[in-house]
């Protein structure tokens, strides 16, 4: 099968601190990956590497056949292939939500205006939201703002989506609205990574669940095998952690 | 009773004599609309330039290069740290020596320009800087790069933080052209003071406060409206 993503040997430092140390990911076309992990595991960070808004410190990353990490590589282009979807939404809080996906089909896929607002309509209409695109993002609920974010991204025709604790920052209530569009994607066939907590998302949509623990992959699977019989101690301590939640 | 009276009124007269005495008022006048022209046109060019430049800095601080970044900080806060009274004698009396003697009017327009870029710097930074860094990443993860991402996301959340501070100082800065008199410029100030010099009568300034008013009542105003209309709204 097609990878997607390939990752090979990531390591991050901050400083002194290490926080990735060897990471290997590779990500099958039309694949969902589940990432859970202790706080501060690098979960983000590894995210962030993909499409480098961080530099790692070495290793290597091709997504969609693009060496990420050469300098030759024209990074604006790249990341037009990579979307991501913030825990915090991130929306451009002065332009309404059609303008918020419009900008980058504009200035980076250099799209006409007409031709713009018609893919950027679509987009807002497959997250269930072509009557609020004249909304500001403060006139919008947390859901439906990370819906025009998840809008935002796919406007632009990834090859992969990553999206960092979606639900994360959501009352309870607009988890599903969310959720739901995800589970969309994927069954559009988007490859995605995820990180989350959403247990009964991963179970329902991954196939496959990465636990990481202190920069490192510590074990992986399928859902059923990771939350049902994990292997390892850490990985076992952590689900039962999040289970009582 | 009767004598306090007149007396009140003769005081009354003097004072009105003294300080509005119309023959000296229009003898003056076209001095002090002079002055005011000359006042207009070194505010606005202030104005332009000052914010112009301040904003220029602010973006190539945006750029994060070190030691640009050093320099930057450190000439602002140089032309924050001196009064401007200051900067205006230095640039007029200590150039000549090294050369160059500009006029008081290009003095006076030196000085307090490089004053407000640096005041407008510090405002235009704080807003960039206010701007949340998701704002940034958001952007840059959809392709967007590193200028526009500046032009199109965070300057026009920025200039929303700035406008209220930037309309103060820049009405501050701009009534500081009244300096330039001690260059021997001719502007509302110096003209007034040469009219009661020469007519031994102070209504002159009086004509030139009411200049001063009617040119900056109007912009204090217009700023008050900004600023409520920019407060709140997100
Ligand atoms: N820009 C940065 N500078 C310094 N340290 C950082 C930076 N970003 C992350 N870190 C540190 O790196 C470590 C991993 O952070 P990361 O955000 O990747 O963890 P995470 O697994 O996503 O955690 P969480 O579940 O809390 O989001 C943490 O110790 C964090 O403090
Ligand atoms: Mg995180």
């Amino acid at each position: 099968m097609t990878k997607i993503v390939k990752a090979h040997a990531i390591h991050k430092h901050f400083g002194a601190l290490h926080v990735l140390k060897g990471v290997d990911l590779e990500v099958a076309e039309k694949e969902l990956v589940f990432v859970i992990g202790p706080s501060g595991s690098g979960k983000s960070t590894l995210l962030r590497c993909l499409n480098r808004l961080e530099q790692p410190t070495s290793g290597s990353i091709e997504v969609a056949g693009i060496d990420m990490l050469s300098p030759k590589t024209d990074i604006n282009h790249a990341r037009q292939h990579i979307g991501m979807v913030f825990q915090s939404f991130n929306l451009y809080p002065h332009m309404t939500a059609l303008a918020n996906v419009m900008l980058a089909l504009r200035k980076v896929a250099g799209k006409g205006k007409a031709e713009a607002e018609t893919l950027a309509r679509a987009a807002l209409e497959r997250v269930g939201l072509a009557d609020r695109g004249h909304h500001r993002p403060a006139e919008l609920s947390g859901g439906q703002q990370q819906r025009v974010a998840i809008a935002r991204a796919i406007a632009l025709e990834p090859k992969v989506m990553l999206f960092d604790e979606p639900t994360s920052a959501l009352d309870p209530e607009l988890v599903g609205s969310v959720l739901e569009v995800m589970r969309g994607l994927r069954e559009s066939g988007m490859t995605m990574i995820v990180v989350s907590h959403e247990m009964s998302f991963a179970r329902a949509a991954a196939d496959r669940v990465i636990f990481m623990d202190q920069g490192l992959i510590v074990e992986q699977g399928p859902p059923a095998a990771i939350f049902e019989q994990p292997t390892h101690e850490r990985t076992r301590s952590f689900i039962g952690q999040i289970r009582q939640h | 009773m009767h004598s306090g009276a007149v007396l009140a009124v003769a005081g009354w007269n003097k004072f009105v004599e003294t300080f509005f005495n119309a023959q000296v008022m229009a003898k003056y006048l076209p001095d002090i609309l002079y002055g005011t022209l000359v006042t207009v046109e070194l505010a606005v060019l202030i104005v332009i330039a000052g914010i112009g430049f301040g904003l220029v800095l602010a973006l190539v601080r945006a750029l994060a290069i070190r030691p640009l970044n050093w320099l930057i900080v450190f000439v602002v806060d140089l032309l924050r740290a001196l009064p401007p009274l200051v900067i205006i004698v230095l640039l007029y009396f200590g150039l000549p020596s090294a050369g160059w003697s500009p006029s008081g009017f290009m003095s006076t327009w030196l000085s307090l320009t490089l004053v407000l870029m640096a005041f407008s710097e510090e405002i235009f930074w704080a807003g960039i800087t206010s701007v949340h860094k998701g704002q940034w990443e958001a952007a840059r993860s959809t392709g967007l790069s590193f200028g526009q991402t500046l032009i199109h996301v965070v300057l026009p959340q920025a200039l929303r933080l700035t406008i209220a501070p930037l309309t103060n100082r820049t009405i501050a800065i701009t009534k500081g052209t009244a300096l330039g008199t001690v260059v021997a410029l001719h502007e509302i100030l110096g003209m007034a003071s040469s009219a009661v010099s020469n007519s031994y009568n102070p209504s002159p300034l009086i004509l030139g406060a009411a200049a001063y008013l009617v040119l900056f009542i109007p912009v204090v105003v217009v700023a008050r409206r900004i600023e409520t209309k920019f407060a709140w709204k997100k």
